[in-house]
């Protein structure tokens, strides 16, 4: 069994800061990251090899330092990385992404087979948009299976895929055919630590690196931020609110006093929380 | 939604992104809502989308039209009524029973039909597992821009539509347009915008298309569906009233002191997001940018330090009121009403005197 984990290596938000001047972002030392939910994605395929057998390939569109991430990958068990990297794909958003790497696959898939499940994480940290993950499947004619909790049953004898899948108002379990695309959800499973062999194995593993051209892209205009119907037109720090908060000080009674500024506020609350501790 | 790299674009190639719309997409008008069934129920934020939807038709001059895809029957019918009395002038429909559960496959044929037939300018949808499954299918589809999770939409003095949200984990924000594709795509989520007032209005038109699917057709089925127990599930984005504790609390046994305070006001509780990755609190009561938005008429926040992205989930509410500490917490530059203690003692004293505060006998008392 093939399964291939897309993957995307982003800037540890919590860390970073916005300049008070220019309101750009400092990301001079901010450490980068493998997008939290791709690791769950990642240790899903990892278990299904396991299982049932096969390679795990790791895939990441980004700049030539996005190695880093694609060597973490492996190092918790992956057999091969990609590396898809190319000014050409600079400034790309999520159609323009998907493009990308949905031409990337079609070249893996002729090189190592074509993966039984893609997968992704629910979303990114840095754009969590959510879109990566079905573009990529309706670029692929892949059946798409996203916010996957769970994938409870796979018969890769009839070709099927049974996953609980997150909705509004509860869990959907599906059943789709393979090849299918499913994006994980949030600690649904443990991230293994790598094996002392995989480390090894990984340090000294080739990273297979990717142009564009050598992807396989056709249409060099359907690429990064050419690509992009979207386009950024201001980035700006949220407004801080003019009035601070009023402080209560503290005296003997706290409670009382935050109480009655509360009502003072808003003197219609107290009626209505009367109304709400009644129910209770 | 463009990400780092767009970021550090330099300002020229952004700038150079001017609006020259295609002959084909000139025809493309109207704003469509699409409104979101869950099992015979409209999602609320359906009706959140369709204020701001109204908002933006009334300035563009053009007819608000909301998207109702569903089984055929009554709930649909019902949800095509609703949509009138939120300001719909018209409805768009595909009502069959294959649409019973939400399925990607045919979801995005019926959405994507309607598009290619009626030609909306603007497509807004909720940030929900179905809006963002469905949007993400149909944007590719159709080859269009789509801006994920906005936080305000706007028309601006072209017509383009204006479509802000939060980027890098909330701590900047961004304003994306699609200025050469149709429809523009947008997903808010819920409680980001607020309910419009609803005014019972005789039903409008309604224009049903065909959805030419058989079951066949459909690769996945839907095995079955459990839904949320009642207890597990919360109503945290839509109560009126909201205790939270953060990591100030120390311990998840002194996270009980906000739920004792939830319970004395009838309110619902929820935590920043430390507290979840602690395991001291299931994740459904996560508040801010990746848990809920919420828009109580009063926040009580414990040991929150207020960062960026607890802030972005909380600043609908009208009234917000923080414990802390420290007297130089970033909560106390949003919140309304702040307090210099230690939650672990003001809490319990806090719910007491509450508690007598509200009480059915000290009301009969400022009644007399
Ligand atoms: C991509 C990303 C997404 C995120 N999404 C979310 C999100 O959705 N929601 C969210 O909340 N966070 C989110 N965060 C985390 C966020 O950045 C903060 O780390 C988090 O909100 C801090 O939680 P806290 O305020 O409870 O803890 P801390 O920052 O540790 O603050 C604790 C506060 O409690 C005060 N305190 C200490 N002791 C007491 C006491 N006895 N009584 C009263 N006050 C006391 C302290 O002064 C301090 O202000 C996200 C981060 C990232 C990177």
């Amino acid at each position: 069994m093939h399964l291939l984990v897309c993957i995307k290596q982003v800037p540890d938000s919590g860390q970073i800061r916005v300049h008070p001047v220019t309101n750009t972002i400092m990301r001079q030392g901010v450490p980068t990251i493998i997008n939290p939910y791709d690791l769950f994605a990642l240790e899903a395929a990892l278990e299904l090899r396991d299982q049932f057998g096969g390679e795990v390939t790791v895939l990441t569109m980004g700049p030539p330092s996005a190695e880093d991430s694609l060597r973490k990958a492996l190092t918790f068990g992956a057999d091969r990385a990609v590396l898809l990297t190319d000014r050409f794909f600079a400034g790309a958003d999520p159609l323009a992404t998907t493009y990308a790497l949905a031409t990337a696959i079609r070249r893996i898939s002729s090189e190592f087979g074509a993966p039984d499940i893609v997968f992704t994480g629910k979303q990114t940290i840095d754009g969590d948009t959510a879109q990566v993950g079905p573009g990529i499947a309706k670029r692929l004619g892949l059946f798409q299976l996203t916010y996957v909790g769970k994938i409870s049953a796979l018969d890769l004898h009839a070709r099927t895929i049974d996953v609980e899948r997150r909705s509004e108002g509860g869990v959907q379990l599906l059943r789709t055919r393979l090849p299918c695309l499913v994006t994980m959800l949030e600690a649904t499973n443990q991230i293994r630590r790598g094996a002392m062999a995989d480390a090894l194995r990984a340090a000294r593993a080739t990273i297979l690196k990717w142009s564009a051209q050598q992807a396989g892209v056709d249409d060099i205009s359907q690429c990064g931020l050419r690509g992009s119907p979207t386009v950024v037109k201001r980035v700006f720090a949220p407004a801080a609110r003019n009035e601070k908060a009023t402080m209560i000080e503290p005296d003997e009674q706290p409670a009382e006093a935050l109480i009655n500024a509360i009502f003072r506020c808003r003197p219609a609350l107290e009626i209505e929380l009367a109304a709400l501790a009644r129910g209770y | 939604m463009n990400t780092a790299s767009e970021i550090g674009a330099s300002p020229s190639s952004r700038a150079a992104a001017k609006k020259q719309l295609s002959d084909r997409f000139k025809t493309y008008k109207h704003v469509w809502v699409f409104i979101e069934q869950e099992r015979g129920q409209v999602h609320s934020v359906s009706w959140e989308l369709m204020g701001v939807g109204r908002k933006l038709a009334d300035k563009l001059k053009v007819d608000l039209a909301a998207v109702v895809i569903g089984q055929e029957g009554e709930a649909s019918q019902a949800a095509a009524t609703e949509s009138f009395c939120y300001g719909a002038d018209l409805v768009y429909m595909v009502a069959d029973d294959l649409l019973k559960d939400y399925r990607n496959e045919s979801y995005i044929k019926a959405l994507t039909k309607l598009v290619n037939s009626y030609k909306p300018e603007i497509l807004l949808l909720g940030a929900t597992t179905l809006g963002r499954d469905l949007a993400g299918s149909v944007a590719t589809t159709l080859r269009t821009g789509l801006t994920a999770d906005c936080t305000e939409l706007d028309v601006d003095a072209d017509g383009s539509l204006a479509a802000t949200r939060p980027t890098f984990g909330g701590s900047l924000l961004c304003t994306i347009y699609t200025l050469n594709y149709r429809p523009q795509m947008a997903t808010v989520r819920p409680r980001v915008m607020p309910v419009p007032e609803r005014c019972a209005r005789p039903i409008g038109r309604i224009i049903t298309l065909p959805l030419g699917l058989v079951e066949d057709d459909i690769v996945t089925k839907v095995l079955s569906f459990l839904p949320d127990r009642d207890s597990a599930r919360s109503n945290l984005a839509y109560a009126d009233v909201v205790v939270a504790g953060g990591l100030g609390l120390g311990s998840s046994e002194n996270f009980r002191l906000v739920r004792r305070l939830a319970d004395v006001l009838g309110a619902e509780f929820g935590c920043s997001r430390p507290l979840v990755q602690k395991g001291w609190v299931t994740s459904d009561r996560q508040i801010g940018q990746t848990g809920k938005t919420i828009r109580p008429k009063l926040y009580i926040a414990a040991g929150i330090s207020g960062a960026i992205q607890h802030r972005v989930g909380v600043d609908g509410a009208d009234l917000i009121v923080a414990i802390n500490t420290e007297r130089n917490a970033p909560i106390f530059e949003f919140s309304h009403l702040g307090i210099v203690e230690d939650a672990i003692r003001l809490l319990p004293i806090l719910t007491e005197a509450f508690r007598a505060r509200l009480s059915p006998h000290s009301r009969d008392r400022i009644a007399g």
